[in-house]
């Protein structure tokens, strides 16, 4: 039944006169130039990431509309060369709630600042294993999952196909050493065989002659179920594919890849952000876009569940047991306690369609076996969490 | 003579009640004879069937064809789509007000809720709520509909005189289904990502109930409430878990979990025979519906109809 009353009081919530909450949010970018790839086919778009930082709040604003909570995105896009810092000044002058895409050095120089004390940063583009770990900051979440999350996805599938040989081909970049280390790790985790084990060097044009040289390169490989690749920028590994001197399956940054978000993805309401992504983006969502919107989202969950807006309140929010994100990947994500990492199920994809999501079945867990994916708690180095 | 009309009513096939199945990944209706468990037509819809309820009469079928962005209207008898209505883009979910004109449509890429009626073809209104509008609800007396929007995790109530809405609550993450129950006096809205099952008071929306589920060797993650149907007496609720492949079924009053019903794989929405001694429930992943003794809590059968089963209505055809 509608009394007029309660119609009345009820109508005064609904359309609040002015906002009873500001959630202020910095995107903080620091460019890099790209590293020169071969191929032409897929540019790297100017606003990844930041698109979905834009999404993310417009999702956030959506919610706020209906109790009276403001959200506002100030985006900082700092050229290759130009002085991130001081505009991390200037945002942290305005809102102790960053969105940060930078590499992990920049990062930690970021977290480090004075002015970035009791203020919360949500890695949302670095995936190195150091910042889950020994170098891990107490004030710097992590959005975007990390190579060890990557590997183990791979690895686990690798288990569970009984694809037990594997070798490794890595490229000469930081991202490239920084993947296969971490691949390396969770080869030896799950008991894999790296039966080769080998570095790719530019010294020609693979473009016009893969088809001569990736067989040579490749001969002399002991027996293999599956070739892995550590091609972060794209590089190379395109042109290997089907031109290896056995035939082989390829796994890692190119073929079969474990990826934190993919245009494959259409199941567990996938297909509804993917196209609020495309209408305003004008593009498929990618890996970064997705942890910057889940960055986002989860600063928005926080604010919405808790009614506050400061890094503190928001921060143990985000580490308690209470909050979850509904992440489209079919299960809640929440936050490891121990670094700060965003738990996640990690789906494996190749361009045109979901293979699987991990963690497989079989692969358990005292806690969740969500933990199997990446460093668990007992493996991190990461002190700064220190709870009480 | 009047034996031989009898057993000639028997014979027909028309004379079962039935359970049409929403395929949406098909593209079709499967429709499931309550008497032999068998599926005895398959009907092509647009695309993407998704919700589907029948009018007051059983004359008309409605179906959320989604990607064809429309509501179908369909002869249940020749399973002809008679016209499409208005619907707004990406129809997902919809309840048909008691007056047995106004639909409420949910529309889930567009955060609106449109109100269309079925007579004149037209819409009435359109309401902004949350992102991904899913669930849909109206109460008995026909003054309060209900939206559930999975991303922005409320439930929005509108006033149905004025179309518009009068409060907005929060519940666990991405709620798929609601329903009134006690004559109106509560809202249930189920959680998928939450876990949960919230029970609210109409009169006032707080919150009376919050009810959490637990299986033995199944993660917490993955027991996903989504669809919920009462009993006739309103006294047990079967809810279907997702991933978990199970329905709980819940005591309504003390708001309990008695038991737990495997069932077929990502299990989704289900339907009541007429008589309310057979549950149907559609299981996405697996392809099929299994179908529940009610007063043994048991499955006793799988059938199967198309991929991706989504929605179920009963379509009562004998004694009537």
């Amino acid at each position: 039944m509608l009394r007029p009353l309660a119609l009345l009081a009820s109508l005064a919530l609904a359309v609040p006169a002015s906002a009873e909450l500001a959630v202020r949010v910095a995107w903080l970018e620091q460019s890099v130039e790209q590293p020169p790839i071969l191929s032409n086919l897929d540019p790297v778009p100017g606003d990844l990431g930041l698109a979905g930082a834009r999404l993310g709040l417009a999702d956030d604003a959506k919610t706020g509309r209906f109790l009276g909570h403001a959200y506002a995105l100030d985006a900082h896009v700092v050229p290759p060369g130009g002085d991130f810092l001081a505009a991390a000044r200037a945002a942290l002058a305005q809102t102790p709630l960053l969105v940060a895409k930078a590499p992990a050095e920049t990062l930690l120089a970021l977290a480090d600042l004075p002015e970035a004390q009791g203020a919360l940063i949500l890695n949302a583009s670095a995936q190195d294993d150091a910042l889950r770990g020994e170098a891990c900051r107490a004030n710097l979440l992590h959005a975007i999952p990390s190579y060890a999350m990557r590997a183990d996805a791979l690895s686990q599938f690798l288990t569970v196909r009984r694809w037990t040989d594997v070798a490794l081909v890595e490229g000469t970049h930081p991202g490239d050493r920084a993947f296969a280390a971490a691949l390396r790790r969770s080869f030896h985790k799950f008991g894999l065989r790296v039966r080769a084990d080998e570095t790719w060097e530019w010294n020609a044009d693979i473009r016009r002659d893969a088809g001569r040289e990736t067989p040579l390169f490749t001969q002399g490989f002991a027996a293999h179920d599956v070739m892995v690749v550590a091609d972060e920028a794209g590089d190379f590994a395109r042109y290997m594919m089907f031109n290896t001197w056995r035939p082989a399956i390829m796994a890692g940054s190119e073929g079969l890849s474990p990826i934190a978000w993919s245009p494959a993805l259409e199941q567990w309401g996938a297909a509804q952000l993917q196209s609020r992504f495309e209408a305003l983006a004008g593009r498929d969502m990618r890996a970064e876009d997705y942890a910057a919107w889940a960055a986002v989202r989860a600063l928005g969950e926080a604010a919405t569940r808790t009614g506050a807006a400061d890094a503190d309140a928001l921060r143990a929010y985000l580490l308690s047991d209470a909050f979850e994100l509904a992440g489209f990947k079919g299960r809640p994500m929440t936050f490891r306690p121990w670094n700060g990492q965003l738990r996640q199920p990690m789906p494996l994809v190749h361009p045109r369609a979901l293979v699987a999501l991990t963690p497989l079945e079989g692969f358990l867990h005292p806690r969740s076996d969500l933990d199997t994916l990446g460093q668990d708690e007992g493996e991190s180095g990461c002190r700064a969490f220190a709870r009480d | 003579m009047r034996l031989a009309l009898c057993l000639a009513l028997l014979a027909s096939p028309a004379f079962a009640d039935e359970i049409w199945v929403t395929n949406e990944k098909d593209d079709t209706i499967s429709v499931i004879d309550v008497a032999t468990l068998e599926v005895t037509r398959t009907i092509p819809t647009g695309e993407r069937p998704r919700g589907l309820t029948f009018s007051h009469d059983f004359s008309r079928l409605y179906i959320c064809a989604s990607d064809s962005d429309a509501v179908q209207v369909m002869d249940p008898v020749s399973g002809e789509i008679l016209h499409d209505l208005p619907s707004g883009e990406d129809p997902e979910q919809f309840v048909l007000h008691p007056d047995d004109r106004r639909l409420y449509i949910a529309n889930e890429d567009d955060a609106i809720a449109t109100v269309v009626d079925v007579e004149t073809r037209r819409v009435i209104a359109q309401i902004d709520v949350g992102i991904e509008p899913e669930g849909m609800a109206v109460s008995p007396d026909g003054r309060i509909a209900i939206t559930t929007s999975e991303t922005t995790n409320m439930a929005h109530w509108i006033d149905t005189e004025t179309e518009t809405l009068f409060a907005n609550t929060l519940v666990d993450s991405r709620p798929r289904h609601a329903e009134f129950a006690q004559a109106g006096s509560q809202l249930w809205v189920s959680s998928e990502i939450g876990g949960t099952v919230t029970v609210f008071a109409v009169d006032d929306q707080r919150e009376l109930a919050k009810i959490r589920f637990a299986i033995p060797n199944i993660h917490r993650d993955r027991i996903q409430p989504v669809g919920f149907e009462f009993s006739a007496d309103e006294k047990t609720v079967f809810v279907a878990l997702g991933p978990a492949n199970h329905l709980a079924v819940v005591n309504a009053e003390t708001f309990e979990v008695e038991d737990y019903i495997l069932v077929g794989r990502r299990v989704w929405h289900m339907a009541f025979s007429p008589d309310r001694k057979l549950l149907f429930t559609t299981n996405g992943v697996s392809g099929d519906v299994t179908v529940i003794d009610v007063g043994r809590r048991e499955a006793i059968k799988t059938i199967k109809v198309g991929r991706f089963p989504w929605g179920a209505a009963a379509r009562p055809t004998s004694g009537g």
